[in-house]
């Protein structure tokens, strides 16, 4: 009974919302809209679970001093600083329940919340997101090796397509005459990047689609269980 | 990769030392290296170009700060080209973080504008979640999705919002996406369904993707994509910013990458011959 | 004969001189019913002010639009409910302000019980749908099935293997998308299998999460897991935990997992965006044998450059039948290979179509 009712639930609203794509008439036309505001009232809830979560983790490392301990401090008090702020004084259009914080946001130019938000989260964010740099020259470095013919094809095309997205591209292609205009790296960039790179992901999408069908199918008839934890 | 091999290679500190170089040199010794517009960069101009003036447009900021050093250059440019040609803009977001990057912009760009007023000639009608969903409800009611702007100013206190129901009077829809929900959905919609003119901005890693768009069917007129799209915008719109003084990084940066493949290849066959002969 | 010339003369003059205005409001099709269409060609007359109004049900005109086209369509979807009758007119003033002419259409607003728009879908679907139960009803009867080799799982047992040699942990990092994403459910399935496999072993699994929905489900996973493996003693639920919901600071986070635990196999199985490169790469540094799957085709030359293995697209989807070996699940990966000869058929056809300039698969196809 306790895995019978899940799955008769995920077979019903699995069979519903199937329906609903193809008829336009109350109620199924709205049920798929219906279903994700539900989803996400669900989901918001289910946030408190991951706090919870974060917290009791964090504080048994802390509390049996585990290696590193002073780092998951750290975790906690930004968390507890950012949601303070926020609840106290608000954002820069929302008042918090102490009002707007007005002489904090004279002496630093903008509400707390804001501030942090600005000058410390949009920063480490650009930060994390720029380590893809750095990592993408060193895989580079290491992946892009002509041992197959497959790799040396991939080799080209990469080389290609970075010189054709900079100007160096345009520079060292630009004196070619009209009539060899096509060998331009940046039109050569182009091309590989609108051909066979669209192809090539363009087949994974439809292969992946497929997957998802038969994955939900399995699903939605009770043939696959493991989301429910177990067989 | 035999160990020998793996030795052999130059530590990724090394490549990381190098690459931050080849990135901040650039940034502060300017080099100025030309820029040359591509076809769908030259499409999204001509739309704007051939808008026309007391047009309404929307401009949809579906990105957060991660996506910021590609997509707020376009945004920037694309806001400071509407303003110049007279073009009403109307923010929306379908991330909750795109309604600050909008105002970033706008209040970096608006005193450069002092003839154009909030609610006039710009609003931000802040975040709606539901993606596709939310965009499908625009396009019918588009005063039902959204009865107030950001500020909680109601719609009908605002003349720039004066006729639009939907997407009929619009001259065209913008979509600045780094992602899901973002420019598939807008296209999908405005354009398939409505048959509105959509143009976008994408980040350079979704670019392959969204591409296939621009198409005989004009699903999308023109994309920007990445860095070097921002640049070529800003190239055609002549007003240069952080893309243009990217673009000498970035081609620096690129080199000392590729520089690095063709060394890695060199280090690796001439290792592959050493082994050999040691083998024999 | 002067009469004839004369009327002749006068009838040319009033088709020419006639003011007609084409008005229609029809109810808007494949919709449920809160949408009229509503289409004028007033190019034959010369006006300078155009509206179009709305009675409901016997109610006060109210202004819907201000027209400036002489030709075109708008679609009203303000309060719009099925089954009302709607009078919609259309007026026309010239430059004194003098009315020109005034047409009115009633349309009865309609609900679709079927949207005749997704008649394609709904046959490629039923298709693909019976390929799926056809061949699942041939495996419950015993017919054996082929299914090629998929490197990536047949590794997780050697990836096990060695996290329990070495006595380091197994990192599982299920994707950065909530439970409504496919990709995720592939993941966690995948989760389940490798964590009875740690269970068995005695391996140290550690799972952080980006959703707190995930979080749960995950949580379910691997309890059920060592339940199986006969070890809930083993179990450990602080093994399955949150860090954020925010992309990058949940990469910083594993990274720093990766740093400090030294896993020595990760697992990356399911949607992830521009962070995959980052953990890819920080697994590499720190010696781990990685194992990824994703159906983001965007990520996947990341996934393929910097891991030991990789799951590709559909393949991440296959896991779960792949590795029970069931015979329902296995028939269902044939019957999407079914699907998939199908579509290459009805692609290989439509490019020639296209090309010979016969466009009725296209539009056939194309759904709105």
């Amino acid at each position: 009974m306790k895995r019978k009712i899940p799955l008769l639930i995920t077979f019903l609203v699995g069979v519903i919302i199937i329906i609903s794509e193809f008829i336009p008439h109350k109620p199924f036309g709205q049920i798929t809209g219906e279903l994700e505001n539900w989803y996400l009232i669900i989901a918001g809830f289910a946030i408190i679970l991951g706090q919870l979560s974060l917290f009791k983790v964090n504080l048994f490392k802390i509390k049996h001093r585990q290696k590193n301990w002073q780092f998951f401090i750290i975790t906690l008090l930004s968390f507890i600083l950012m949601v303070s702020i926020g609840i106290f004084w608000g954002t820069e259009n929302h008042p918090g329940i102490f009002g707007n914080g007005e002489t904090i946001s004279n002496t630093i130019g903008t509400k707390p919340f804001d501030y942090l938000f600005d000058n410390v989260y949009q920063n480490l964010q650009a930060t994390m997101f720029s380590l893809l740099a750095f990592f993408i020259a060193s895989a580079a470095y290491r992946a892009f090796i002509a041992r197959t013919l497959e790799s040396s094809l991939l080799l080209v095309a990469a080389i290609l397509v970075m010189l054709g997205n900079t100007s160096l591209g345009s520079a060292l292609t630009g004196w070619l005459p009209e009539s060899l205009s096509f060998l331009h790296l940046p039109r050569i960039s182009e091309f590989i990047m609108k051909y066979p790179t669209t192809a090539g992901q363009r087949a994974i999408m439809i292969g992946a689609a497929f997957g998802i069908i038969g994955s939900s199918l399995r699903i939605i008839l009770g043939i696959e269980r493991s989301y429910l934890g177990g067989e | 990769m035999s160990e020998n091999v793996k030795k052999k290679q130059i530590d990724r500190r090394w490549i990381f030392l190098l690459l931050f170089l080849a990135v901040a040199i650039p940034l502060i010794f300017v080099i100025g290296l030309p820029i040359e517009t591509t076809e769908n960069v030259r499409m999204v101009h001509g739309l704007i170009e051939q808008t026309p003036k007391g047009s309404k447009v929307i401009i949809s900021f579906d990105y957060d700060p991660a996506s910021k050093p590609e997509l707020h250059p376009m945004g920037k440019a694309l806001m400071e080209h509407c303003f110049d040609r007279d073009i009403k803009v109307i923010v929306t977001a379908l991330w909750p973080m795109g309604v600050q990057m909008a105002e970033d912009i706008y209040s970096k760009i608006k005193d450069n504008y002092p003839d154009k007023k909030y609610g006039v000639d710009y609003v931000n009608m802040g975040y709606k979640a539901g993606g596709i969903v939310t965009i499908q409800a625009m396009g019918k009611n588009f005063r039902d999705i959204f009865p107030q702007d950001m500020n909680g100013t109601s719609i009908d206190e605002l003349p720039i919002l004066d006729g639009i129901n939907n997407f009929d009077n619009l001259g065209f829809v913008f979509a600045l996406s780094a992602g899901d929900p973002g420019i598939k959905q807008w296209v999908q919609v405005a354009h398939d369904t409505y048959g509105r003119p959509v143009s976008g901005g994408v980040t350079g890693v979704s670019a392959p993707a969204v591409i296939p768009y621009v198409n005989q069917q004009q699903q999308l007129i023109g994309l920007l994509a990445g860095l070097k799209g921002a640049a070529e915008y800003e190239l055609l719109t002549e007003t240069p910013g952080t893309a243009t003084s990217g673009m000498d990084a970035q081609s620096v940066a690129h080199l000392i990458i590729i520089i690095f493949i063709v060394a890695g290849n060199i280090n690796y066959w001439r290792n592959k011959k050493a082994e050999k002969k040691r083998g024999e | 004969m002067k009469k004839t010339i004369l009327m002749f003369f006068l009838f040319s003059a009033s088709l020419l001189f006639s003011q007609d205005i084409f008005f229609e409001a029809v109810d808007n099709p494949n919709d449920d019913g809160t949408a009229i269409q509503l289409r004028w060609d007033a190019s034959n007359i010369s006006s300078t002010k155009m509206i179009i109004e709305r009675k409901d049900d016997g109610g006060e005109a109210k202004l819907v639009q201000k027209i400036d086209k002489a030709e075109g369509e708008y679609m009203d979807g303000e309060d719009i409910k099925p089954g009302i009758e709607y009078v919609y007119s259309f007026s026309a003033w010239d430059e004194n302000d003098q009315l020109i002419q005034k047409v009115e259409s009633a349309v009865f607003a309609q609900a679709q019980w079927f949207n005749s728009e997704k008649i394609s879908l709904l046959i490629l679907a039923l298709i693909i749908t019976v390929a799926i139960l056809y061949y699942i009803y041939h495996a419950k009867i015993g017919k054996e099935l082929y299914i090629r080799k998929i490197a990536g799982l047949e590794s997780i047992d050697e990836s096990v293997g060695r996290a329990t040699e070495m006595g380091r942990p197994i990192l599982f990092i299920p994707g950065i998308l909530d439970l409504d994403d496919m990709q995720t459910i592939a993941g966690l399935t995948i989760l389940g299998k490798v964590a009875l496999k740690a269970a068995e072993y005695d391996a140290e699994i550690i799972v952080p999460v980006c959703r707190s929905m995930v979080l749960s489900t995950a949580k379910e996973v691997v309890k059920e897991a060592y339940l199986k493996a006969g070890r809930p003693d083993a179990y450990n639920p602080d093994s399955v935990f949150y860090l954020t919901d925010d992309q990058f600071g949940y990469v910083a986070g594993v990274d720093g997992i990766i740093m400090r635990e030294k896993p020595a196999a990760n697992f990356l199985m399911g949607a992830f965006y521009a962070e995959s490169l980052i953990l890819a790469e920080t697994g590499f540094a720190s010696g781990a044998i990685q194992t990824a799957g994703t159906a983001m085709p965007s990520q996947l030359p990341f996934f393929v450059v910097a891991c030991d293995y990789t799951l590709i697209g559909e393949e991440l989807f296959a896991a779960s039948a792949y590795l029970s070996k069931e015979p329902n699940q296995l028939g269902s990966l044939k019957g999407q290979d079914l699907g998939k000869a199908l579509f290459v058929i009805l692609l290989t056809i439509g490019i020639v179509l296209e090309i010979s300039g016969v466009h009725f698969l296209k539009d056939f196809l194309m759904v709105y």
